[in-house]
C-alpha cells in the first residue's frame, strides 16, 4: 500500500497538515500511537463522547497517556549525571488522538515579530546558540490567520499593545473573564502593565458546528466534553470528512524508511503488536519535540543536530491567597495574559547586566488559578489538618496564580537522545531528556518573580510565594524538581537555511531528505515566551501548503465574521 | 463485601482512612464517604468487565443529560498491560519486566495493612496514628488514594452520593449545565 503522505502524530501539527493536504486532494494516513478518545469510532467525522469532568481519569489515571509504566522517558540534567537519574514521567504531553491539543486550555497567542529574529535583534549569549528563524513574522502571518480560523480562536484585536500586526480580526470575541482575572488585571494595570484577553481556542459563540464553551472549568489538563475547544478536533474532523484520510490509532511508527535522498514509507507496530510497512510519497513528522527526534534516531538517522537544542519554558509561578473565594474552578482556567515581561524595560535590562547577561527576556504571564480538590487535598497533611486545609481552602478556592512562561535559550547541551538501557513496552529505546536551564532563565526568573508577587499583593493577597519549574533547588540534586513541568517543548530539529547548523529548511523539509517534512515545535530555533501551539500549527499549515502547491485559504467575507460584542470586552475596567 | 481486600484488611483500611480524613462536625469521615471502597475497587479493578479504571463520559447525569460515567471505558492492549503492572505488579510475567520487576499496588497495600497489626482497629486513635507514621511511604500511599476516593467522582466507589464534594462546597462535574458567564465573572 502506498499513500500520498503518511502523517506521524495527530496533534495540532499533524492534524493541520492532514486538513490541508486532504483539501488539496492528497490521500493521507494519520498514525497515532495513543488511543482515540476524540472522534466517534463509528463515524470519525464526529467528536466522540469520552471526555468528561472527571479529575480521577484525567489527572490521576493517565487517561490521555502516555502511561509512564509502559512508555517511560528518562532524565538527567547533564552528562555528568551518568546514564540517567530518573525513569518514568518526563514532560509527557498527551499521547492520544489530538495530542497536546486535547489537554491544553487553549491559550494560543501568536509570537511577536522579534521572536523570529532573536539573534539579529538582541545578539548572542554565551553558552547558547541564539538564532534567527529562516522566515519572518510577515511570512507566517497569513498562516497564523488561517489556523486561527480553522481552530476557532476567540480574542480581541488591538487589546495587546505588544502584538504583531494582524491581517484579520479574531474569528470570535473573547469569552467571559474569570472573576479573579478581573481583580488581577486591574491590579496589573495599576502597576503599569498591559493585560489583555488571552487568545483562546475555546468557542465563545457557536462556531464551525461546535457549541460555545459553557465555562465548566475542567479545562487545562482535561479533554473538552462538548468539543468547544477546537484544537485539533476541528482539523481532524474536516480531514476525515474528505474521505481521503485514514486514522490509525494505537499504532506506533517505529522507523521511517529511506532510500537514497528520499523516504519511501514507514514501519509501524499496530495494536496487534506486529510490525508492518506502508509506502508513502511523503512523510510528515509531527510527533512532538521529544518523539519526533526519537523517531529519526530510531530510523538510524544519527546526526549531531538531531535532538539538540531542546527548549521548554522556564515557569515562574507567583501564587497568592486572597481573603475571599475566587471560584477559579469556573471558566477557561486562564482568561488573560500580559506580555510586558517578555518585552522588557529599563529595569530588566539593568537586571540582565547585573546578572552578567547581554540581554534577557521573560515570557507571557498567565492570569489564572485553581487546583482541583483531589490535588488540593493531597497537598495538606492528613488528620485534622486535612479539614483545616480543605475548609479554608487557601490553595483552591482562594488561590490566584500568575505564571510566567519564560523564554528558554537554546543550549547545545540540552538534548533528546535514545536511552541506552530503558525500553518501552513495545521494546524500543525510550527518549532520554538531558536538560538544565541556562543562567539567562534563572536571572530572568529572579528578576520577575518579585514583580509578579507585587501584582498579587496589589490585588489584596494575604500571602504569596514564588515557585519555579525547574526548581531552583535543581542544582542540589533534587531530581523531581529538576524536571521541567512545562509541557511546551521545542527545538530538537532546528529550522534554518544552512544544513551545517540546522536539520530542516524553512519549508520544514529535512535538508537530507526532501520528502520528509517536520510539522511540530521541533523545528523552532528559539522558544519565545508564548505557548507554541499556534505557531507550530501555522508552520505546519505553511509546510503543507508548500507540499501541495496551494496557498492559505482566504478569510471569509466580512459579514460572516462575528465582531466583538459589547458585553464581554474582558477588560478589568468593564463595569459588571 | 470487599471486591479484592479481605474483610479484615478492609476493616484496617477503613480505620486508617478515618484517621487521615476523620469524621466530625457533621462532616463524613473517609469510611462513611466510601473511601475504602474506592481503594478496594482500584485494587480489584480487573474483577470487573470492563475494568474499573476510567469512568465513561461525557456526563454523569447529576446536572442533566444521560448518565454515562458508570459505563467504564474498555482498555486497549497497552492500557491493560500498564494497569495490570500498576495494580498486580510484574508478578514474574516476562512481558511486564522489560525494565525490571514492578511491585504492584495490591502487594503494597497488603503488606502495609499487615504491618499495621491485626489489632489495628482496636488500639487507641493515638496508637493508630503512630503506626501509620511508622512507615511514611505507606502512609503517603494510603493518603494519596484516600484523597482520590474522597473527592473523585462517586462512580469510582468513593465520595458516596457526593459527600466529599458537599463537605467542601465543590460542585463536582457540572456538564452539561456548566456555569453562566455571570457565575464566572461576578464575585
Amino acid at each position: 500500500m502506498t499513500v500520498d503522505a503518511v502523517i506521524v502524530g495527530s496533534g495540532p501539527g499533524g492534524s493541520t497538515a492532514a486538513d490541508i493536504l486532504t483539501a488539496a486532494g492528497w490521500t493521507v494516513v494519520v498514525f497515532e500511537k495513543g488511543r482515540n478518545h476524540l472522534l466517534d469510532p463509528d463515524d470519525l467525522t464526529r467528536p466522540a463522547a469520552e471526555f468528561s469532568n472527571d479529575e480521577i481519569k484525567f489527572l490521576h489515571r493517565h487517561f490521555l497517556g502516555p502511561d509512564p509504566l509502559v512508555e517511560p522517558r528518562t532524565f538527567r540534567t547533564h552528562t555528568g549525571d551518568g546514564d540517567r537519574i530518573h525513569v518514568g514521567e518526563v514532560n509527557s504531553i498527551p499521547s492520544t488522538v489530538g495530542g497536546g491539543g486535547t489537554h491544553a486550555d487553549g491559550k494560543v497567542p501568536r509570537f511577536r515579530p522579534d521572536d523570529f529574529a532573536l539573534a539579529s535583534t538582541y545578539g548572542p549569549q554565551e553558552g547558547a546558540d541564539v538564532a534567527d528563524w529562516p522566515l519572518s513574522y510577515d511570512d507566517l502571518e497569513p498562516y497564523y490567520a488561517e489556523v486561527e480560523r480553522s481552530i476557532g480562536v476567540a480574542g480581541l484585536a488591538g487589546s495587546n499593545p505588544f502584538a504583531g500586526p494582524r491581517s484579520t480580526p479574531f474569528p470570535m470575541p473573547p469569552g467571559p473573564p474569570m472573576y479573579g482575572a478581573l481583580l488581577s488585571t486591574a491590579a496589573a494595570e495599576r502597576l503599569g502593565y498591559h493585560p489583555y484577553p488571552a487568545p483562546t481556542a475555546a468557542n465563545s459563540v457557536p462556531y464551525d458546528g461546535r457549541p460555545a464553551c459553557n465555562n465548566c472549568g475542567f479545562c487545562a489538563r482535561f479533554g473538552c466534553p462538548i468539543h468547544a475547544k477546537g484544537d485539533p478536533v476541528a482539523m481532524l474532523r474536516r480531514a476525515m470528512a474528505t474521505g481521503r484520510a485514514e486514522l490509525r490509532a494505537e499504532t506506533f511508527v517505529s522507523a521511517i524508511r529511506f532510500r537514497g535522498s528520499r523516504a519511501t514509507g514507514v514501519t509501524f507496530v499496530g495494536p496487534d503488536g506486529v510490525e508492518h510497512t506502508m509506502g508513502a510519497r511523503a512523510v510528515v513528522l509531527a510527533a512532538g519535540a521529544v518523539e519526533s527526534p526519537r523517531l529519526l534516531l530510531l530510523s538510524g538517522l544519527a546526526h549531531p543536530l538531531v535532538g539538540r537544542y531542546l527548549m521548554t519554558h522556564f515557569q515562574t509561578a507567583a501564587v497568592g491567597a486572597l481573603p475571599r473565594p475566587l471560584h477559579a474552578d469556573r471558566g477557561r482556567t486562564v482568561t488573560h495574559l500580559h506580555d510586558d515581561m517578555l518585552v522588557g524595560d529599563h529595569a530588566s535590562a539593568a537586571a540582565a547586566a547585573a546578572g552578567g547577561l547581554p540581554w534577557m527576556r521573560g515570557g507571557m504571564v498567565e492570569h489564572g488559578g485553581a487546583a482541583m480538590p483531589v490535588l488540593e487535598a493531597q497537598r495538606y497533611p492528613w488528620g485534622e489538618a486535612h479539614w483545616e486545609g480543605m475548609l479554608d481552602s487557601p490553595i483552591r478556592r482562594r488561590l490566584w496564580v500568575l505564571t510566567m512562561q519564560g523564554e528558554d535559550l537554546a543550549s547545545p547541551t540540552n538534548t533528546v537522545d535514545l536511552d541506552p538501557g530503558i525500553r518501552d513496552a513495545r521494546g524500543f529505546p525510550v527518549a532520554r531528556i538531558t536538560y538544565r536551564p541556562h543562567r539567562h532563565e534563572l536571572v530572568a526568573s529572579a528578576h520577575y518573580g518579585p514583580r509578579l508577587t507585587a501584582i498579587l499583593e496589589e490585588m489584596g493577597a494575604e500571602w504569596t510565594l514564588v515557585a519555579t519549574s525547574p526548581g531552583l533547588a535543581s542544582g542540589r540534586g533534587e531530581t523531581s524538581v529538576a524536571i521541567p513541568e512545562s509541557r511546551h517543548v521545542m527545538g530538537t530539529l532546528r529550522m534554518g537555511s544552512d544544513p551545517e547548523t540546522s536539520v530542516v529548511d524553512a519549508a520544514g523539509r529535512l535538508h537530507r531528505f526532501e520528502n520528509v517534512v517536520v510539522a511540530d515545535s521541533s523545528v523552532f530555533p528559539s522558544s519565545s515566551g508564548y505557548g507554541p501551539t499556534l505557531t507550530l500549527a501555522a508552520l505546519a499549515a505553511r509546510a503543507a501548503h508548500l507540499m501541495a502547491g496551494t496557498g492559505p485559504a482566504s478569510p471569509p467575507p466580512p459579514e460572516a465574521v462575528t465582531g466583538p460584542t459589547p458585553i464581554n470586552l474582558g477588560r478589568a475596567r468593564t463595569p459588571l | 463485601m470487599p471486591v479484592w481486600l479481605t474483610d479484615s484488611e478492609y476493616r484496617s483500611l477503613s480505620a486508617a482512612c478515618d484517621r487521615m480524613i476523620p469524621p466530625g462536625d457533621g462532616r463524613p469521615g473517609a469510611a462513611d464517604a466510601g473511601v475504602p471502597d474506592y481503594i478496594d475497587h482500584l485494587l480489584g479493578a480487573f474483577c470487573f468487565d470492563p475494568p474499573r479504571i476510567w469512568a465513561g463520559g461525557p456526563v454523569s447525569g447529576r446536572h442533566g443529560g444521560e448518565p454515562g460515567f458508570g459505563d467504564f471505558h474498555r482498555l486497549g492492549p497497552l492500557d491493560e498491560l500498564a494497569w495490570r503492572m500498576r495494580i498486580e505488579g510484574s508478578s514474574g510475567h516476562p512481558e511486564r519486566e522489560f525494565n525490571g520487576p514492578v511491585v504492584g499496588l495490591q502487594q503494597r497495600f497488603r503488606d502495609g495493612l499487615a504491618a499495621l497489626g491485626a489489632d489495628f482497629c482496636d488500639v487507641t486513635p493515638e496508637e493508630q496514628d503512630a503506626r501509620l507514621r511508622r512507615d511514611p511511604e505507606f502512609g503517603a500511599l494510603v493518603y494519596r488514594h484516600a484523597c482520590e476516593g474522597m473527592y473523585g467522582a462517586p462512580e469510582y466507589g468513593g465520595n458516596r452520593d457526593g459527600a466529599g464534594w458537599r463537605a467542601i462546597g465543590f460542585a463536582g462535574d457540572v456538564q452539561p449545565r456548566g456555569w453562566s458567564d455571570d457565575e464566572v465573572s461576578r464575585p
